[in-house]
């Protein structure tokens, strides 16, 4: 596969950025002026979580025109099948020393492990959820809203109820997945103690790794002449018929891929930060997806990435200087990128290079 | 003429919407390899028969038939296309943020699914085939001009061309030369004879220096039906067709 500048870059600094915080966290003192601290670790780890999440929303609103303002619940269901392996890796270190049930289950005065529990306790079987169940999910409701034509504004609706009803299926405590608490309290990853140092720096450089995997995946996508007729797709759906190709299939394809990314994005995501809950299906998570990709440049992968860790930086000092502003610096960041920066961040270096790619101008 | 000898059948065919008639027991018969040109004032029907012939629209009763024994009715639009009936827009519709060389490649007949597309790299047969393709339609210094940033007229032929490279047996253009200088639409009324060799068409057309030019047989549409139809000179001496045009 053929690099040009901009993947060159992409991946560099992707990979090598979290790479460098990771090593100098393991490798400098504590008092040293170069060290990383732990929590900036934990944070630049949570960040490459949100730029997986980004990049699944611009695959599919980028490049096939379908707006999700659902795709957190591919992310968070990514996070509960990993939130599930955690949880049984505790064992009987929890509260109740119940070596069998997780402590909320014993709350709750259960006698068994739910049946859908089994197997979580075993590693390989919790990521291929982690795929498995955005996967399917998105392709049964894809299946039903491409191949009835439900497009624009209702399709985006939909996939916004689709975030609210698991929402409220979580919150349930008889869902058997720890409701309105969640699952937190977790103690190892495949024997690694998760708090530790060198466990964050190296689930760090890993989500590192599975960013730019799949920013090669999407790339390679979106310029194979199957990601030819998405942006066909895309722009003149019907004309596409006209030719013999089939819209829903090739956005079928496309929106599942795009759900396993999320998922993958949401399974790193928790043992970084600590906690899976029912918030992260919250109506509202999904719709900053979409302000990130907005604001990086929708249509250019690139601009996901960026779009992701810039506002989510721009989110951790606000929080911490002006909580009761984040939300309004956020509209606002929205509405100038509409009206000013179309193109958002990428379309700034588009322009400046005189160059604009192929399918950053076509983002209408 | 023989039955076998019919490429496209229309009987009948009635298309209502909300109580407008666009098309009224619209009967067409089209041969083998034969070319037609379709004329008729606005609002005559003609792009409503082009849209129940390529399945966009179902008639509420009637038979479209295509061949001997196939019902284009039953079918919906990529179907259609993949029997070998393809179709120009009115508005000419390109992929704007391609190349004109990948409009080409994405008409080019050939495996449409996904798992096709995805791995599919560009054989030299295909480059071969565009190339000629590019060639016929006058467009190989444009090559790598982005479909948005042709002419208008460039925009027509590149539709022409990316009706080409599906190869169908028939194709169906509606007014092609709207839009063109004399110039243009005379090169495209000889582009059409050259593709009448070899595959069957049906043009409509507003454009009577254009339909004169193409010297084939004319059917004339009003209110849904057919007014008409023999040579040019026929129709245009016909007092019904002087009428429709000239009457009010
Ligand atoms: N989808 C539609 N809904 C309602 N009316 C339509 C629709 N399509 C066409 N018509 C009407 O049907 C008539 C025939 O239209 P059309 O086939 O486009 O005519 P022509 O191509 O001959 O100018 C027109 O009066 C048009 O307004
Ligand atoms: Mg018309």
């Amino acid at each position: 596969m053929k690099l040009d500048r901009t993947a060159g870059l992409t991946l560099g600094l992707t990979f090598g950025i979290p790479l460098t915080l990771a090593l100098l966290n393991q490798t400098t003192d504590v008092s040293a002026a170069l060290h990383v601290p732990t929590y900036v670790i934990a944070l630049a780890g949570k960040y490459l979580c949100f730029a997986m999440l980004a990049l699944a929303v611009d695959l599919v609103w980028g490049f096939a025109g379908i707006l999700s303002l659902g795709h957190a619940a591919f992310f968070a269901l990514g996070g509960y099948a990993m939130g599930m392996y955690l949880m049984r890796q505790i064992g009987s270190r929890g509260v109740y020393g119940n070596a069998m049930l997780p402590d909320f289950m014993v709350f709750l005065g259960w006698k068994e492990l739910p049946w859908y529990w089994h197997g979580f306790e075993w590693f390989p079987f919790a990521m291929f959820m982690a795929l498995l169940v955005p996967g399917l999910l998105a392709m049964g409701f894809g299946w039903l809203a491409f191949r009835s034509r439900v497009t624009g504004v209702y399709l985006s609706i939909i996939t916004q109820a689709l975030t609210y009803a698991l929402l409220l299926a979580f919150f349930r405590n008889d869902m058997g997945f720890g409701g309105n608490n969640g699952m937190t309290d977790f103690k190892d990853i495949l024997g690694f103690p998760v708090q530790a140092d060198g466990t964050r720096s190296a689930l760090l450089v890993i989500s590192a790794a599975f960013l730019c995997a799949q920013y090669l995946v999407a790339r390679s996508i979106v310029r194979s002449r199957f990601g030819k007729v998405l942006i066909a797709v895309r722009d003149t759906e019907s004309r596409t018929r006209f030719l013999g190709y089939r819209p829903e299939a090739y956005k079928l394809v496309v929106w599942t891929l795009s759900a396993v990314m999320a998922g993958i994005g949401g399974a790193l995501y928790v043992p970084q930060v600590g906690i899976i809950n029912p918030s992260e299906f919250a109506p509202a998570n999904s719709i900053e997806a979409v302000i990130w990709v907005a604001v990086g440049g929708r249509g250019t992968l690139t601009g996901a990435i960026l779009g992701a860790v810039i506002v989510n930086f721009g989110k951790t000092w606000f929080t911490g200087a002006l909580p009761n502003l984040w939300l309004y610096a956020l509209g606002a960041l929205f509405i100038f990128v509409t009206l000013f920066l179309p193109n958002g961040v990428m379309g700034l270096f588009a322009a400046r290079a005189k160059k604009p790619a192929p399918e950053l101008e076509a983002a209408e | 003429m023989s039955e076998a000898d019919t490429l496209l059948y229309l009987d009948g065919v009635t298309v209502n919407f909300d109580g407008f008639r666009a098309l009224n027991a619209l009967s067409l018969v089209l041969e083998k390899g034969e070319m037609r040109a379709v004329i008729g004032p606005n609002g005559a029907g003609k792009t409503t028969m082009m849209d129940v012939i390529t399945g966009r629209t179902r008639p509420d009763t009637g038979k479209v038939m295509f061949g001997l024994d196939t019902d284009l009715t039953k079918l919906d639009e990529p179907a259609i296309a993949a029997l070998g009936i393809g179709r120009k827009f009115q508005k000419p519709t390109v992929f704007e943020p391609h190349s004109v060389w990948d409009n080409i490649l994405l008409a080019l007949s050939g495996d449409r699914r996904p798992r096709f597309s995805l791995w599919a790299r560009e054989t030299a047969e295909e480059k071969r085939r565009i190339e000629s393709v590019l060639e016929t339609v006058r467009l190989k210094d444009q090559r790598d001009r982005r479909g948005g940033d042709l002419s208008h007229g460039q925009k027509q032929w590149l539709e022409i061309g990316m009706l080409l490279a599906q190869e169908p047996q028939l194709l169906l253009l509606d007014e092609p030369v709207a839009g063109m200088t004399d110039a243009e639409t005379e090169q495209t009324a000889e582009l059409l004879r050259e593709i009448n060799r070899t595959r069957s068409v049906v043009v409509v057309e507003h454009d009577m220096a254009f339909v004169r030019a193409l010297d084939v047989k004319v059917t004339v549409l009003h209110e849904g039906s057919v007014l008409s139809d023999g040579s040019i000179d026929h129709v245009s001496a016909d007092p019904r067709v002087i009428e429709v045009y000239l009457g009010r």
